[in-house]
């Protein structure tokens, strides 16, 4: 749910990324915080256990600069992978705009994905969205390792409609800021149209 | 536009900043301010310039967020009042109209007895305020500015 401040003359949009338990997601957010512009940013605020798994989210503020005298901001949260935070996943997902899916390239963890993109959809559908209707983009992370599935059978998977994908290294940025672009031009599409 | 779509207008935006200001002078409070369900700041008031406004909203949205999980697994509804106490300031949380967050930070310049009354008619007011503002948010021909931006201004965005 996007917020529209006619006062502060801002547009407000909260994406969320979703994935298995150390797809990456927090490597995204870390990534972007690294290489945006202090005046673009926010503090990255990480709700992490001693052992830097995310316990229950990560927030990273952004400006994207102006649109029709309007700033474009972006709220940016991931989710905790881990199957058993579940109850803080749906929390996280309320007011979403838009949805990065984070996949876990390596050959071994394919189920992970398949369970984790089965429990996204059951959490939308939860809370009256649905992933068809949202803004929703797929990133298929850790292309550099030696033991990952090929891109078709990921797409097979994961992404039989043909929603915007990439491949990414999310540890070395590859791919990070194309994902996030993806995914704030289709929410501010839908902006668009959703206008009368 | 969508149904549950947050707006804010100059008009309700002048009134909720009158009750935010109000509130702190009132409660004899540090800061006030008050955030949307989703995590966005709506309206602050007091010594604001040296805090993260942007992150204690997110976090707020997220602690209400969880404790509002909590309730429903143990049949309460929301719990809509929370109080953090800390060795030189303290937090009072206080969900209102089930929509926004009004949080006040105080110290021992106030007392918990006089935030909670104040806060209590700041938030008959405020709720007032948002009952009106969704109302208005959802008369048609209520329109975004956004229904006519073009591809073209959404990919200068990322030009640089
Ligand atoms: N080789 C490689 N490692 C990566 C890549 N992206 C992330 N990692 C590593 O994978 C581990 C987990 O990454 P996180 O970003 O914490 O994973 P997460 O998805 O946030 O995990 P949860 O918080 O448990 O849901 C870290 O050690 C990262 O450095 C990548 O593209 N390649
Ligand atoms: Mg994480």
């Amino acid at each position: 749910m996007s917020f529209i401040n006619y006062m502060a003359r801002e547009i407000n949009c909260k994406i969320v990324y979703y994935g298995p338990g150390l797809c990456g997601k927090t490597t995204n957010l870390q990534y972007i915080y690294e290489r945006t512009n202090p005046s673009a940013k926010g503090k990255l605020i990480s709700l992490a256990t001693e052992t830097e798994r995310t316990l229950f989210f990560d927030f990273l503020p952004l400006s994207l600069g102006e649109i029709r005298g309007f700033k474009a901001r972006f709220q940016l949260y991931t989710v905790p992978g881990q199957v058993f935070y579940d109850a803080s996943r749906k929390l996280i997902l309320k007011g979403v705009d838009g949805v990065v899916y984070v996949a876990d390239s390596q050959i071994e963890r394919a189920e992970a994905n398949i369970e984790s993109l089965e429990n996204l959809k059951t959490n939308l559908n939860e809370q009256g969205y649905s992933l068809e209707k949202l803004p929703f983009v797929i990133q298929y992370n850790k292309r550099d390792l030696p033991n990952v599935a090929d891109v078709a059978e990921l797409r097979e998977l994961l992404n039989p409609t043909g929603v915007p994908e990439f491949e990414a290294v999310a540890r070395t940025g590859v791919g990070v800021f194309e994902t996030l672009k993806a995914v704030a031009k289709l929410v501010l599409t839908e902006l668009k149209k959703g206008g009368g | 536009m969508a149904k549950d779509q947050m707006v804010m207008y100059e008009e309700e935006f002048n009134q909720i900043q009158l009750v935010v200001d109000k509130l702190v002078k009132d409660a004899n409070a540090k800061v006030v301010f008050i955030v949307d369900k989703n995590g966005q700041l709506i309206a602050a008031a007091g010594d604001v310039d040296n805090l993260d406004t942007t992150s204690l909203a997110s976090l707020t949205a997220g602690n209400i967020a969880a404790t509002g999980g909590m309730a429903k697994l143990l049949r309460e509804e929301e719990f809509a009042t929370q109080f953090h106490e800390g060795s030189k300031q303290n937090v009072h949380i206080q969900l209102v109209g089930n929509r926004v967050i009004l949080v006040v930070i105080f110290d021992s310049r106030s007392s918990l007895g006089l935030v909670r009354l104040r806060v209590k008619k700041a938030s008959e007011e405020l709720n007032k305020i948002f009952e009106s503002l969704l109302k208005k948010v959802q008369e048609p021909g209520a329109d975004t500015p956004f229904g006519e931006i073009t591809d073209e201004d959404i990919d200068n965005l990322f030009n640089d």
